[in-house]
């Protein structure tokens, strides 16, 4: 049996609420987690993200089921015993130590010797790229420099695992693309496994290797962002990453590996079925808007008529807003890549929608 | 006349802080001015002050008299320092453990445990070092206690003669001042942010590391705070010894109140007040350029 990095193995846990009441926040979740992989837990505020990373570091207990670390069962064992460390999401830098002291912390702690420590420190500063500043506070250095000093006291221990729980949340937009970035490079550099949390779709994608969704608790797919976005498993992810459009309808015919779906007013298209379905089954079926088109190409099956309600140009793209025979709203994306694009159609004017049979896909829940 | 007003700063401010100004010019450096000239004063027969300039009260104040070197003054000065020292330590041995203790309970609890702090503060000071004459006494609860399990072991037994005492008047201060020396540390403890715990355990800190590396230094403010708020007034105060000391116990405190209404003597009583003020000055400025004013971590 391969050995992982991490591994959760049917993880539930139960908090007691504040009414009394018994609240979930990770139902029976298992994932492996590779060594070397950037791997992102991403999911809304509350799908229990931030709940399974504590209880890789140990800041909380599974109710059922195990967390292994390489392969050895963590059970009760507590957070100063682990081999991993974590980047808290207000970096948590001890504000009565100075930058030298707080990142030397975890090396005194595992009684490192004062030389090793001061060279390690120094190598990590300058891994950040804050040579230098040992000597100042925490409260001295601006947001993203704490950030990285965060960074820099968790990975100076050289741990198995590095936890980060929405390490640029509090960053703003623009040092958060560049820190993006800088942590993925990073990570490539020391080699140590990440596991990331985040709310952000886009964060996710940019970053990870592979990531799980989760919701309610549950992790709903786990794999790599192409997968995640091309093949999404139910209509939450397909609705949480990226835009898309939903129809809602009823299978009517089924052939080899696609199906017909009727849906509301008359309006019919076949599509891709990943999973099994029986006719007369209730179904939703996504398409991104990119992957539809107003224009007509040759290989398109499915074609849809409807009346444009809004057009919007920005540039690059055009986006349409369509209004089928069912009173279904879809939105379409053009984009403009010819030399002298020109609208294809206009507010109000029937237009016919276009699109392959795979870029359709059915989901079941 | 109100353009001008509105550009002069200097002006607004003045007026802003003038209030302030007038408390502190009536309330401290009005009283405080009359004592130190009233500390250079002699007594006439009917213990009237006689406003001259001398230094005879200080050269007495720190022993030197007519028939020689005299140490009574400065031994009451050290009897007070090294009793008000004692008090404060053993305060913080015991307001940590309790503030820590409280700060730590669920939420709900915390507002709890600090009423149970503050109950004693209702009853009236006086009444409160009485109830400790009551215990300490010969045939106090104390004796009577030690007395019964004495004699269930039929061990021969004698009343301790806890009151009065040194001991007693130390018990007494103790008391006095214990919450004021948990409320500032329990503050300090409970502004620790959680993740800060969770930060020293994730960098392979156990309890014991983690409580001497990250809380005792977060809640050194509530320390100073609550040093400040016990030391200066046990070095001062005269009730408690008066009280539990049976009048034996003489502190500083003690002895400038006998010289303004017993002795008749204001002038050197004022004395008293003013080397008191010198040295408990200069102890907690020197304290807090050790420790700190204990903002500095809390402000960064």
């Amino acid at each position: 049996m391969a050995e992982y990095a991490v591994e959760l193995r049917n993880v539930w846990k139960r908090f007691p609420g504040p009414g009394g009441e018994v609240v979930t926040a990770v139902r029976d979740v298992s994932l492996k987690i590779a060594d070397g992989e950037f791997f992102a837990l991403l999911g809304p505020s509350g799908c229990g993200k931030t709940t399974s990373l504590r209880m890789i570091a140990g800041f909380e207990l599974p109710t059922e089921g195990e967390v292994f670390l390489h392969g050895r069962p963590m059970g009760r064992t507590p957070p100063f015993q682990r081999p991993v460390n974590t980047v808290f999401q207000s970096y948590a830098l001890f504000p009565h130590m100075t930058i030298g002291e707080n990142v030397a912390f975890g090396l005194q702690m595992k009684k490192v010797d004062r030389q090793e420590v001061q060279r390690r420190v120094g190598e990590a500063l300058e891994m950040v790229r804050l040579s230098g500043y040992e000597r100042r506070k925490p409260k001295q250095l601006s947001g993203g420099q704490q950030q990285r000093i965060a960074l820099a006291r968790a990975l100076v221990n050289r741990p198995e695992v590095l936890l980060l729980d929405e390490p640029l949340g509090a960053l703003d937009l623009k040092l958060r693309k560049e820190m993006q970035l800088e942590l993925k490079k990073l990570q490539r550099e020391v080699g140590i496994t990440f596991i990331f949390v985040t709310h952000d779709q886009e964060e996710a994608l940019t970053m990870s290797d592979r990531i799980a969704v989760m919701e309610g608790g549950v992790a709903l797919q786990v794999g790599d962002a192409n997968d995640i976005y091309e093949h999404p498993n139910c209509r939450f992810v397909a609705d949480f990453i990226g835009e898309t459009n939903f129809l809602d309808g009823v299978v009517g015919a089924l052939e080899p590996g696609k199906a017909r779906v009727d849906a509301a007013g008359g309006v019919s298209l076949w599509a891709h079925t990943p999973q099994p379905v029986t006719p007369g089954q209730k179904v939703t079926v996504t398409i991104r808007p990119e992957k539809m088109h107003i224009r007509p190409t040759a290989t398109d099956v499915n074609l849809l008529s409807g009346r444009v309600t809004d057009v919007v140009y920005i540039g690059t793209d055009t986006h349409y807003g369509v209004t089928l025979a069912g009173g279904q709203t879809i939105r379409v994306r053009e984009q403009n890549y010819s030399a002298e694009s020109r609208l294809l159609a206009r507010e109000g004017e029937p237009v016919s929608v276009r699109f392959a049979i795979e870029a359709a896909r059915v989901l079941t829940e | 006349m109100i353009q001008s007003f509105r550009e002069n700063r200097r002006l607004q401010g003045f007026l802003l802080i003038l209030p302030t100004l007038l408390v502190m010019l009536v309330m401290l450096v009005l009283p405080l001015t009359l004592t130190v000239i009233t500390s250079f004063g002699q007594r006439d027969a009917d213990g009237n002050v006689i406003y001259t300039f001398t230094l005879e009260n200080y050269w007495r104040l720190l022993g030197f008299t007519e028939t020689g070197w005299d140490d009574l003054y400065l031994g009451i000065l050290m009897r007070s320092l090294w009793l008000a020292v004692q008090t404060t330590v053993i305060v913080i041995l015991m307001a940590y453990p309790l503030a820590y203790f409280i700060a730590r309970a669920p939420e709900k609890r915390r507002n709890f445990l600090l009423f149970l702090v503050l109950i004693p503060l209702w009853t009236n000071f006086i009444i409160r070092i009485y109830a400790w004459v009551m215990i300490l006494r010969g045939q106090g609860v104390l004796n009577s206690a030690l007395g019964g399990v004495a004699g269930l072991l039929s061990i021969p037994f004698t009343p301790f003669d806890f009151y009065p005492s040194q001991g007693a008047v130390l018990v007494g201060m103790v008391y006095e001042f214990l919450p004021f020396m948990i409320l500032p540390i329990y503050t300090s403890l409970e502004k620790i942010e959680p993740n800060l715990y969770e930060a020293a355990a994730d960098l392979y800190a156990n309890a014991f590391h983690t409580f001497w590396r990250v809380t005792v230094p977060l809640s050194m403010p509530g320390v100073v705070a609550g040093t400040i708020l016990t030391f200066v007034p046990v070095i001062g105060t005269f009730v408690v010894s008066d009280i539990l000391g049976g009048r034996q116990v003489i502190l500083v405190g003690n002895l400038v109140q006998r010289q303004f209404l017993d002795a008749r003597n204001p002038p050197f009583g004022s004395a008293a007040s003013i080397i008191l003020l010198l040295m408990t000055l200069a102890l907690t400025l020197y304290y807090t350029r050790r420790f700190g004013l204990g903002e500095e971590i809390a402000a960064g």
